[in-house]
């Protein structure tokens, strides 16, 4: 692989090759400059690094350990799987590293309200926590369906002292709650920042939520190094908006051995509206502030979506993978609702580790590519979140 | 000079004031669409600017939501929106602004979707999510099918980005006088004097000024600093309130028409 794929991209507008950019109402435009700037500023100061550096070692709990799966690696009979276990930070998910980040940011900017939007509400408790610790106002948007098969992080949001709104409109899920977030944002933006959680929408949101995120990369690399004195083969993780598999990604980018797999949510099988993989129904199309491939009919209405997972249960997904899609560096694959299911019960029971039902996604995938692989090889999934959460719904489906 | 500049070019001789009206296109049909389109010609509308109707309307406040999703449910596609204009422009010249999401746009395919929308008699296109900075070659498009670009400037909108907007606006420019999605509001602001003076200082296209106007009081005092004063949700609560009733254009004329009077009454300006 060449050094060109990642310092070419994005471009100063946020364009990765035909994707991403700004496609925003008139009103965000300049907020989101201002935005841009102070987030390329404090990238460069030292100050912010080391203030950031510091929570994520003492309050998120960074580094999250590399661990080798030795019983599923036995079970499959392939290569050795390592999961790096973000499942371990402090609230459950990788969604604190950018949380971390971003009200860093706004502390820096001087806003007094946080506002976000939350699928598998992950990043709901992420931001709740990061603005309880920091004293801020918090408003959390989820969509109504998600707040009832996420209940758990419900309450844990209005612990936190959030005001969580439940959204209505449309399909009552995560894009519902994006459109309701950045409704609020273009009412309040002199005083409120956004939040967003993944690696989406306008720029600089795709580049700066990777960024915080590619520790994730950056500590795996480093400890496969330390532990197998080698770079790994495979690795695979899940992807909704894909800020989690960026973060893994982005610092192997440059290793041409290293292949990458990126799983959606193929839901009740590749049929309209009974999915979220967008690379396998979508086209491109431009939603919620960037250009990408998203899920929509032939008049450019977006098309319901269904995921067993409320955080992949999305019509579209990020920009740079679309990218690293066409760049044939990275390869997207699904699995079905089922499969996720098999595979949640399958690490809760050969590894002690019960995972998000995203993460649940990137582990039945690993299912499925590591008998096809030699023994000495070497796979690191992104167990990018804890399962709780989805207990009392897996718990239903398998009528415990 | 495209039916919208011609309007603007006479409201100027005339010293008269603009009046736009925003509506859903489809809702409650799109039959009541043109019947609408026709009633408004014939009171003394200036422009008509129907709203495209969006599956993810980000930009719009509940009323228009739902006027979207009325839409969407009488089966308005953009295809059928602008077999609805050119139906209307049997019978009305009555300049037309399509209000619209990219994405509908993008779909389509921006050259065919721009030369079938001036085939079908539409004068301009607001497409609200689409900024100068990422309208490639969708301005060269426009000018050679005869159509303006209408962009947006907002309260957040600096002086130096007023200048690039200005240059890359044709017809009109649309302040949107608060910051926040469409809606109507019990006061208009009060800063949009000296936006309107800002945005005269790099342009002499003419300034519309709409979010949230609904009472003849808030119309008047808009007019006071804009050459046109825009009117949406407030005319859209009266289709979602009566949309069942068979003299809905009666009852949304009469209500237009309230909003319309101290704007065209130039003793009260």
């Amino acid at each position: 692989m060449n050094a060109t794929i990642t310092d070419s991209v994005p471009d100063a507008q946020g364009h990765f090759g035909p994707y991403g950019g700004r496609f925003v109402p008139e009103t965000l435009m300049f907020p989101l400059q201002q935005l841009e700037e102070e987030y390329f500023r404090a990238q460069q100061d030292p100050e912010f690094q080391q203030e950031l550096s510091y929570y994520l070692r003492h309050f998120v709990g960074r580094p999250s350990p590399l661990y080798l799966a030795a019983r599923l690696t036995r079970e499959l009979g392939g290569p050795r799987i390592y999961l790096k276990r973000e499942d371990l930070l402090h609230t459950g998910a990788h969604k604190i590293n950018n949380a971390m980040g971003q009200i860093l940011l706004a502390r820096r900017m001087g806003k007094t309200r946080i506002i976000a939007e939350t699928g598998a509400g992950q990043h709901g408790v992420a931001t709740a926590t990061v603005a309880a610790m920091f004293g801020l106002q918090c408003v959390i948007y989820m969509g109504e369906v998600d707040c009832r098969r996420q209940e758990l992080n419900v309450f844990r949001m209005k612990m936190l002292g959030a005001e969580v709104v439940s959204v209505t409109a449309g399909q009552k899920t995560l894009k519902e709650a994006v459109n309701e977030a950045m409704r609020d944002w273009v009412t309040n933006v002199r005083h409120t920042h956004y939040i967003l959680g993944t690696a989406y929408g306008a720029h600089p949101y795709p580049v700066m939520v990777r960024n915080f995120q590619r520790i994730i990369g950056d500590e795996a690399r480093r400890q496969i190094l330390e532990q197998e004195e080698r770079l790994p083969d495979l690795l695979v993780a899940c992807v909704g908006g894909g800020s989690n598999a960026i973060g893994l990604f982005f610092p192997f980018l440059q290793d041409a051995s290293v292949q990458m797999l990126g799983v959606e949510a193929g839901g009740e099988g590749i049929i309209p509206e009974r999915h979220a993989a967008r690379f396998q129904g979508g086209s491109l199309g431009v939603l919620q502030g960037t250009r990408s491939y998203i899920l929509q009919d032939e008049n450019g209405q977006i098309q319901l979506t269904h995921s067993v997972s409320a955080g992949l249960d999305y019509a579209a997904v990020g920009p740079e993978h679309a990218w690293l899609r066409d760049q044939g560096r990275v390869q997207y694959g699904y699995a079905t609702d089922d499969q996720a299911l098999a595979a949640f019960s399958k690490l809760a029971r050969l590894e002690g580790i019960i995972p998000a039902l995203e993460s649940a996604h990137a582990i039945a995938a690993v299912m499925e590519q590591a008998p096809k692989m030699a023994k000495d090889q070497l796979i690191i999934v992104n167990l990018s979140g804890r399962g709780d959460k989805d207990v009392a719904q897996v718990a239903e489906r398998m009528r415990l | 000079m495209n039916r919208i500049e011609e309007r603007f070019a006479r409201l100027k001789k005339e010293g008269q004031k603009g009046f736009i009206v925003y509506i859903g296109a489809g809702d409650p049909s799109l039959e009541m669409t043109r019947r609408l389109a026709l009633v408004f010609d014939k009171m003394g509308v200036d422009i008509l600017e129907l709203g495209v109707p969006f599956s993810d309307p980000l930009a719009d406040g509940l009323v228009n939501q739902l006027a979207a999703q009325r839409g969407l449910e009488s089966g308005t596609t953009p295809a059928k929106v602008l077999q609805t204009v050119a139906a209307i422009r049997l019978e009305s010249q009555i300049p037309i602004v399509l209000y619209i999401y990219f994405n509908l746009m993008h779909r389509r395919g921006l050259e065919p979707f721009v030369r079938e929308a001036a085939a079908a008699g539409v004068d301009g296109l607001l497409a609200l999510d689409l900024p100068p900075e990422e309208s490639g070659n969708y301005e060269a498009l426009m000018a050679r099918a005869g159509m303006s670009v209408i962009y947006l400037v907002a309260p957040t909108t600096p002086e130096s980005r007023m200048e690039l907007i200005v240059r890359h606006g044709r017809g009109f420019i649309y302040y949107v006088s608060r910051e926040g999605v469409t809606g109507m509001q019990k006061s208009v602001s009060e800063t949009i004097g000296a936006m309107t003076a800002k945005i005269r200082a790099h342009t002499d296209l003419p300034i519309a000024v709409g979010f949230g106007i609904s009472t003849p009081e808030q119309a008047r005092m808009v007019a006071l600093n804009a050459d046109a004063v825009v009117v949406g949700s407030a005319v859209v609560h009266q289709i979602a309130e009566h949309g069942r009733c068979a003299d809905l254009p009666e009852r949304v004329a009469a209500f237009t028409g309230a909003l319309l009077k101290p704007v065209k009454d130039k003793s009260s300006l």
